[in-house]
């Protein structure tokens, strides 16, 4: 009999679908939809399978164009709207913000609830969108193919992100208003954790930017269903205006996608070096101006696309400002390690992985943000190299290394530590043989979305697809051995990795209300003289 | 299960440790809301700009068919709606139920009369052949103007359709809240709901102020 | 499985401007990336935990460093906008002798005219060493015109023309992609740019003339569309005359001032009530639907061809093989 079934805690509180399906405890509806992305990271992980298989011939000899360009297609939108937009914030963020300022739950629950029923909602939609004959737009929906001659699901999928895109309204909404108003007494803006900083930066990204994706989508519709013609060139519409609007959107989006990526590592990278992070105020304010500066930056997706000359230069130059934010964090963390205390931990490997992937994906955003370097490689594989490297070597690493370092926090027990180091140098290994002949590949002149190809790209492409099984693999391998956990990990503590935090002075699992009594916070963030030796006093 | 010495009501849910932390927390959220719209609405206004600057003398021909007198009407029947919200908000901070419940009905006919003049506008747009597709005909205007002639009218109608569609929203809101009213759940001390409904609706008012002069007003003083 | 290559080929005098640039964009990535990984390398190992209790000394942080690696990478990145603005900007400003061809993409296609009314599908065979502009639209939805031996790619748009250009340095036959997704057939978009020698240019050029010129051929299109009617070349039309005005300043009715470019003329024959010249009536009907996007670069053509005699506006480069009315039994024009 374990320990830990004696004591209650959020997870044996209550029993019964009911008691999950209607709660409004912000631990479990992380789960929640740790079990959704999950489930769309399989379904868009299928398609990309698909799609490297067939890139190992040049010749379009497995499927179809016309199935190959939906696959394309629905791996992206799987993978963004519903797997790498929600994931940290809607998983460890609902899990831990609250508890991270010492609050009970979010400020409001309720919605909390329905931000993750939205996401179900706009699931169910495109995955019937899927299963119905699938859309083949690309993730990026341009008109006039979207609005005039694609055959293909367009309305049900848009749809779909429409809801989805409530969902992220409604949890940023939420984060603001928590950060804003219920930190616990003495837990000032500058004494919480930075990854607390992270999610609220982002959620004024999705406050800010999804309502302009949604009228997008709305103007899709209309066009679309009701023949309205606003992009249609035949009535003197504009294509390309369809362009600004979604990337007004899109281009934040991926800040949407990064930014709590970030705010993981800085806990990561803190705790596995014991050490506060290095210049805490500029790491939380780069995540401030990192939130605007990307609302600056999206005409960097038009360059060529008949937009002015002046507006190039513009977003070229200010895609350049964002990259310096993202550069201090960089250096930040790396300074961190200095006379640190390092331990070569799970969650550790995988913040190394990402520092390094990191790098090498945000430099070759300054490729695409020259202008006259991007001529030549937009469109081809090398944006699709850089923002794998970022999104999959930057925050699915962080993703993969905040949910080894919180597991025990949240279940109650520890993972196996060989097997997840082993995952870790998998993953690495198969992601870089995936994605960097990519690189290669696109300098050489390959477009994307490519269902064939000249035989000369063939060797590159089939190092991606030897890397891709690779990469596979290593995502697998969590799976297993979390779901073995469950059962058989050992038990963990309140605090096993020596880590500062309020999560880390509550329970493992922790009870319904977060802590038997609110704290109060007399110490700096990142301050591991209480952690060892003395006893925090709560409350 | 630990309750921190309060079991949970209406004005002091169990999350938060005041009331007044409740209120507050409300109140920004409903903010937070609005800015998301004020951006979502943005996004058409932006599309608006656009085409206004590249096709402006259509527009200003095509503003003028709309019907401004019926439109003026609409904004002054939204102005007077929202000052009965703000006399139900009031009643609200009185304690007054039965006078929250009065107002609101209030706010309730004039966003009614609101969609029905806009229905009758439409069917006018209807009538006309102004309705953007395969029958649109736009007569003062020439063949190669049709096009952006849709444009506006397309613009007109995507507008006024989800701000319309705000307004029924709005008037579903102003329904519960009624209900909720008529319960007595309101008082001197808990009025929130009434509260931040009240800005939604002001919100939604302030949408239109903008959308009359920039769809129904171009030009209009240069025309005879 | 084929050679493998890791590099393309340099065939265009922007090629090695592109390439530098990159090479410079390596050389601060490797740099910089290096530059971190051993950093961390470094100090996970100097500072492995090597004992349980181990609490270290926090240092102070000064806002030195964080200025320093703020100001010095935004320094770099400084010279990168720079530099990569110059490269754009000698890609977006053709030359003014630069041969005239257009393009027009459509699903899933490329249909290329030279100005000696030679059309080409999916090929486009120019001479080495002459500056190529490319005037190009779409008749459906959004392609996207790259070659990438050339470093060059520019998005083609329904409704509006985008232009291209480039210097071939290199003779031999380039891939031509179509880089904006389009639909079905997107992958198969794709075709051949043959750079040749001069002479074997012109021998290709007087092989296939067939057709007349593309000026040839707007000049019979205006006559059938009666535009002459309207558009007399002595003034006494209710038109304006159209003898010298391709891109000549032209004075509106509305008082601004507009060039008579390829877009101008192209809005005319499709909205002509969208630009009116100063004294004339708006009396010009639209031929929206009534003419296709070839034969409107045709009537392009022509009133270029008798436009100013300005380089771009001369006669066609090649010694003239197209004005000759093509003799029997003469290789048909290429397809």
């Amino acid at each position: 009999m374990q320990h830990t079934e004696e004591r209650e805690h959020y997870l044996n509180a209550s029993h019964g679908l009911k008691s999950w399906l209607l709660t409004k405890d912000h631990k479990r509806i992380g789960l929640l939809y740790l079990f959704t992305i999950t489930l769309f990271f399989f379904i868009g992980g299928a398609f990309a399978t698909l799609i490297r298989i067939e890139l190992l011939t040049p010749q379009g000899d497995l499927v179809s164009n016309d199935t190959y360009n939906k696959l394309f297609t629905m791996h992206a939108v799987a993978m963004i709207f519903f797997f790498m937009i929600p994931s940290i914030p809607a998983v460890l963020g609902n899990f831990f913000l609250p508890i991270m300022i010492g609050a009970r739950d979010l400020a409001f629950p309720r919605i909390n609830l329905l931000s993750w029923y939205l996401l179900v909602a706009g699931g169910a939609f495109a995955l019937f969108a899927m299963i119905a004959g699938g859309v083949d737009t690309g993730w990026t929906f341009y008109t006039p193919y979207s609005t005039t001659y694609s055959n293909g699901w367009v309305i049900a999928t848009a749809l779909g992100i429409f809801v989805a895109g409530f969902s992220s309204i409604l949890t940023g909404l939420n984060f603001i208003v928590t950060v804003h108003r219920m930190r616990a007494p003495g837990m000032t803006w500058f004494r919480m954790p930075l990854f607390v900083w992270a999610n609220y930066a982002t959620s004024l990204i999705q406050i800010l930017g999804t309502p302009v994706l949604a009228v997008t989508i709305v103007l899709l519709f209309v066009e679309r269903v009701f023949h309205l013609g606003i992009f249609d060139p035949a009535r003197g519409g504009d294509p390309v205006l369809f362009q600004h609007l979604f990337w007004f959107y899109s281009h934040p989006a991926v800040y949407i996608m990064i930014l709590p990526a970030m705010g993981v590592i800085s806990e990561l990278i803190s705790t596995f070096s014991r050490k506060p992070v290095f210049g805490y105020g500029f790491v939380a304010f780069s995540s401030v101006a990192i939130a605007v500066l990307g609302f600056l930056v999206w005409g960097h997706h038009l360059f060529v696309s008949t937009q002015s000359a002046f507006a190039g230069l513009v977003f070229s130059f200010l895609s350049y400002f964002v990259a310096i934010p993202s550069a201090i964090k960089v250096f930040n963390w790396t300074a961190t390690l200095y006379k640190g205390s390092i331990s070569y931990d799970t969650p550790m490997l995988y913040a190394f992985g990402f520092i390094g992937l990191f790098t090498v994906g945000g430099l070759t955003g300054l490729f695409l943000a020259a202008l006259g370097l991007d001529i030549h490689v937009t469109d081809t594989y090398f944006v699709v190299a850089h923002f794998h490297y970022v999104m999959v070597g930057g925050t699915i690493m962080a993703f993969l290394g905040g949910m080894h370092f919180w597991w025990p926090k949240i279940t109650g027990r520890m993972y196996p530590e060989g097997w997840a180091k082993l995952s870790a140098l998998v993953v690495f290994l198969g992601f870089n043989l995936t994605f960097f002949p990519q690189f290669i590949l696109g300098y050489l002149g390959m477009p994307r979305r490519y269902h064939a190809y000249p035989e000369e790209f063939q060797v590159l492409n089939v190092l991606s697809t030897a890397g891709a099984s690779v990469l596979a693999v290593g995502y697998l391998m969590p799976m297993v051995y979390f779901i073995w956990s469950l059962k058989y990990g050992a038990v963990a503590g309140a605090n096993p990795w020596g880590a500062t935090g309020l999560e880390w002075r509550t329970a493992s699992p922790p009870p319904v209300h977060n802590f038997e009594e609110t704290p109060i916070v007399t110490h700096e963030a990142y301050d591991y003289s209480t952690v060892h030796g003395e006893e925090i006093q709560v409350g | 299960m630990a309750d921190h010495g309060h079991t949970e009501t209406l004005d002091l849910r169990v999350q938060f440790d005041t009331a007044e932390q409740q209120k507050d927390c409300s109140t920004l959220g409903m903010w937070i809301f609005l800015i998301t719209e004020i951006m979502f609405f943005g996004g058409m206004f932006a599309c608006y700009s656009v085409y206004r600057q590249w096709y402006p003398e259509i527009f200003a021909i095509c503003s003028t068919s709309l019907n401004a007198p019926l439109g003026a009407a609409n904004t002054c029947i939204l102005l007077f709606s929202s000052f009965t919200m703000v006399m139900a908000v009031r009643a609200g901070q009185l304690g007054r139920s039965r006078a929250i419940a009065g107002w609101l009905i209030a706010t309730l006919i004039f966003g009614t009369a609101f969609l029905g003049v806009k229905a009758v506008e439409w069917n006018e747009k209807f009538v006309e052949h102004h309705i953007p597709g395969a029958t649109f005909h736009f007569a003062e205007l020439s063949a190669g103007q049709q096009g952006p002639a849709q444009i506006f009218f397309s613009l007109y109608f995507a507008m006024t359709g989800l701000h319309a569609l705000h307004m029924v929203v709005g008037a579903g809101m102003l329904i519960w809240l009624l209900m909720e009213a008529r319960k007595m759940t309101y008082s001197a001390k808990y009025y929130t709901p009434v509260d931040v409904g009240g800005l939604y609706w002001h919100f939604v008012d302030v949408i239109w102020i903008f959308l009359f002069p920039l769809l129904y007003l171009i030009d209009r003083h240069m025309k005879g | 499985m084929g050679k493998l290559h890791l590099f393309p080929e340099q065939a265009s005098t922007l090629a090695p401007e592109v390439d530098h640039l990159l090479y410079f964009l390596v050389a601060v990535t490797v740099f910089f990336s290096l530059l971190i990984f051993f950093a961390i390398f470094f100090f996970a190992i100097k500072y492995r935990r090597r004992s349980a209790g181990e609490l270290p000394h926090v240092q102070h942080t000064g806002y030195t460093l964080e200025i320093l690696w703020s100001v010095i990478p935004f320094g770099i990145t400084m010279v990168m906008f720079t530099w990569g603005a110059a490269v754009f900007f000698n890609a977006a400003r053709p030359p003014k002798d630069a041969i005239q061809i257009y393009a027009v993409g459509k699903q899933w296609m490329w249909k290329l005219e030279h100005m000696e009314g030679l059309r080409e599908i999916n090929e486009l065979h120019i001479p080495v060493g002459r500056a190529v502009r490319l005037t190009m639209t779409s008749e459906d939805v959004i392609h996207s015109f790259f070659v990438p031996a050339f470093r060059t790619k520019q998005d083609v748009v329904p409704g509006k023309y985008s232009t291209v250009w480039f210097q071939p340095t290199k003779t031999g036959k380039y891939h031509l992609f179509c880089a904006e997704y389009c639909g079905s057939r997107h992958s198969g978009m794709i075709g051949w740019v043959y750079v040749m020698e001069p002479q074997d240019y012109e021998n290709w050029l007087s092989g296939g003339a067939g057709e007349g010129s593309l000026a040839q051929n707007g000049q019979k299109l205006f006559e059938s569309l009666a535009c002459n009617n309207c558009h007399k070349s002595d003034h006494s039309g209710r038109c304006p005359s159209l003898e010298g005005v391709y891109n000549s300043n032209v004075k509106l009715a509305s008082g601004a001032t507009v060039k008579a470019d390829e877009a101008y003329i192209r809005e005319s024959i499709l909205n002509p009530e969208a630009k009116i010249v100063a004294g004339y009536e708006p009396v010009m009907p639209t031929f929206q639907g009534l003419v296709t996007e070839d034969q409107v670069l045709q009537l392009i053509e022509y009133v270029r061809s008798i436009g100013p005699k300005t380089p771009a506006g001369a006669a066609p480069t090649s010694p003239a093989p197209a004005e000759k009315q093509a003799s029997p039994g003469s290789v048909p024009a290429k397809r």
